[in-house]
């Protein structure tokens, strides 16, 4: 019990503060009336979060081949460290949700421009998460490579990459928690479809326990995503 | 003609670490002895071809399959017994045939034990894994960076008697710091102190020397005091 609690107590705040009246419905629905809006409503949700799930979960692949690639070239090659270890830092510096509305002038209004936004957030911390890690194999080990001679990609096989394992699973987690976002940011700039969509389809209609619930799913979907891959990674020891 | 060898001078930026150095290795365990910052390891890299902060004026000359041993056994912890086993041939590009693969860990007494993992073993057993691993290089110069210094007594002592008559036939140049150690093992012992190698006599008769070998008590003793010098 000690641990619902301190989800429980602003839930009943929450709820009394609309059930005395004190704040309007349409500022702040009271989470009951959420809950059954989502319920209510499933058959109009549903298919907005399907396609954002979908979204994300391409953005993720993407970004998880792409910033594992990057990471590995990287590792393997001092020159590609040189150019893209500052260009990947700097591109921190850039918030990637400005980059929104030029992703959606470039490649319209479909699921493009959306996976791009999930795929910019996913690679920075899968390829600098895995690079640090491929960066970090113990000088022991890599004697090994050394009094073998081993080529530089059997020595990334068998003993850089195993050590990096570890930080590429921590560089997922926090992907997969920002991927959604990505997503969302992406259908808030232009779209027809979507969980991002229906918030602001909701709001323009005054449907303010719509767009919780809407925002609800969402949570949902983050929660869910992130369970999935504590529940992947550990089954591979990250 | 000797196996391996070092001749030269060893610096370390404007610092001489070994002045008129001329280490050469034959068949058989040769020990470096020496006090912590003698800078035996140092040595000992250079021979293997390792990397060091230290240069090497001079030559060199080295089989070019050598077997390596660190203090730490290096074990892969998600390769199993058998994985760690034919890493260094996977590293090279070539392949471990299974029969011989099983007849190495029967060798070290590990038989039957090529599907568990490095987390299931004893302290002692991953040293012998890591022998092993050695043994599988079929090297004929192999290198010991104090590989049994971590050990408790019993199983240090297991360990030399078994790489003594695993290693039987190869050159083994092996750094330590234990006194009794490089006694037991020896056929030859060299102390490294003030940037010199010295030549110490050894213990004659068969090798490992007995623990029991009241010799071996006073050697190492007399050792002791030698190397105290060393650092005074």
């Amino acid at each position: 019990m000690r641990r619902v609690w301190p989800v429980l107590l602003p839930l009943i705040a929450w709820q009394a503060l609309t059930s005395l009246g004190l704040v309007a419905p349409f500022i702040l629905p009271a989470p009951l009336a959420v809950v059954r809006t989502l319920w209510s409503e499933v058959a109009l949700i549903a298919p907005h979060a399907l396609v954002s799930l979908s979204e994300v979960l391409a953005g993720l692949v993407l970004g998880l081949a792409l910033g594992v690639s990057l990471a590995l070239a990287m590792a393997l090659s001092d020159f590609l460290s040189k150019l893209c270890g500052p260009l990947l830092s700097a591109s921190q510096a850039l918030p990637v949700f400005v980059l929104a509305p030029i992703l959606t002038l470039w490649l319209g209004y479909g699921a493009g421009p959306k996976v791009a936004m999930v795929v910019l957030l996913v690679v920075f911390p899968v390829a600098s998460g895995l690079y640090d890690g491929l960066c970090a194999t113990p000088e022991p080990v890599r004697d090994l490579a050394r009094i073998t001679k081993a080529h530089p990609l059997r020595a990334l096989w068998w003993l850089r990459l195993p050590h990096a394992l570890p930080q590429l699973g921590a560089g997922l987690r926090i992907a997969v928690t920002y991927a959604p976002t990505g997503a969302v940011i992406g259908e808030w700039v232009g779209a027809s479809k979507g969980l991002g969509y229906l918030m602001l389809m909701a709001n323009a209609r005054m449907r303010t326990e719509l767009m919780f619930a809407a925002l609800l799913a969402i949570v949902a979907m983050t929660l869910v995503l992130n369970l999935a891959t504590s529940r992947i990674l550990r089954r591979f020891g990250m | 003609m000797s196996l391996a060898g070092l001749q030269g001078r060893v610096t370390l930026g404007d610092r001489v670490l070994v002045e008129a150095l001329d280490l050469r290795l034959y068949r058989g365990w040769t020990c470096l002895l020496g006090a912590s910052g003698a800078g035996k390891s140092t040595l000992l890299r250079l021979l293997a071809g390792l990397p060091t902060a230290a240069q090497l004026e001079g030559t060199r000359h080295a089989p070019a399959r050598i077997g390596w041993m660190a203090q730490s056994d290096l074990l892969q912890p998600r390769l199993s017994v058998l994985g760690n086993l034919r890493l260094m041939a996977r590293l090279r590009g070539e392949s471990l045939p299974p029969a011989r693969a099983k007849a190495l860990l029967a060798e070290v007494g590990l038989a039957g034990r090529g599907a568990a993992y490095p987390a299931d073993l004893s302290g002692g057993e991953r040293q012998r894994l890591a022998l092993a691993r050695t043994l599988a290089e079929d090297a004929p110069l192999v290198a010991l960076d104090e590989p049994f210094s971590a050990l408790d007594v019993p199983t240090r002592a297991m360990m030399h008697d078994l790489a003594h008559a695993r290693l039987a036939g190869r050159a083994v140049v092996m750094v330590t710091h234990d006194p009794q150690e490089a006694l037991r093992l020896g056929d030859r012992i060299l102390l490294l102190r003030a940037g010199r190698l010295e030549e110490l006599p050894v213990l004659t008769g068969p090798h490992p020397v007995d623990l029991g070998d009241p010799a071996l008590a006073r050697a190492a003793a007399a050792l002791v005091g030698q190397m105290r010098g060393a650092v005074a």
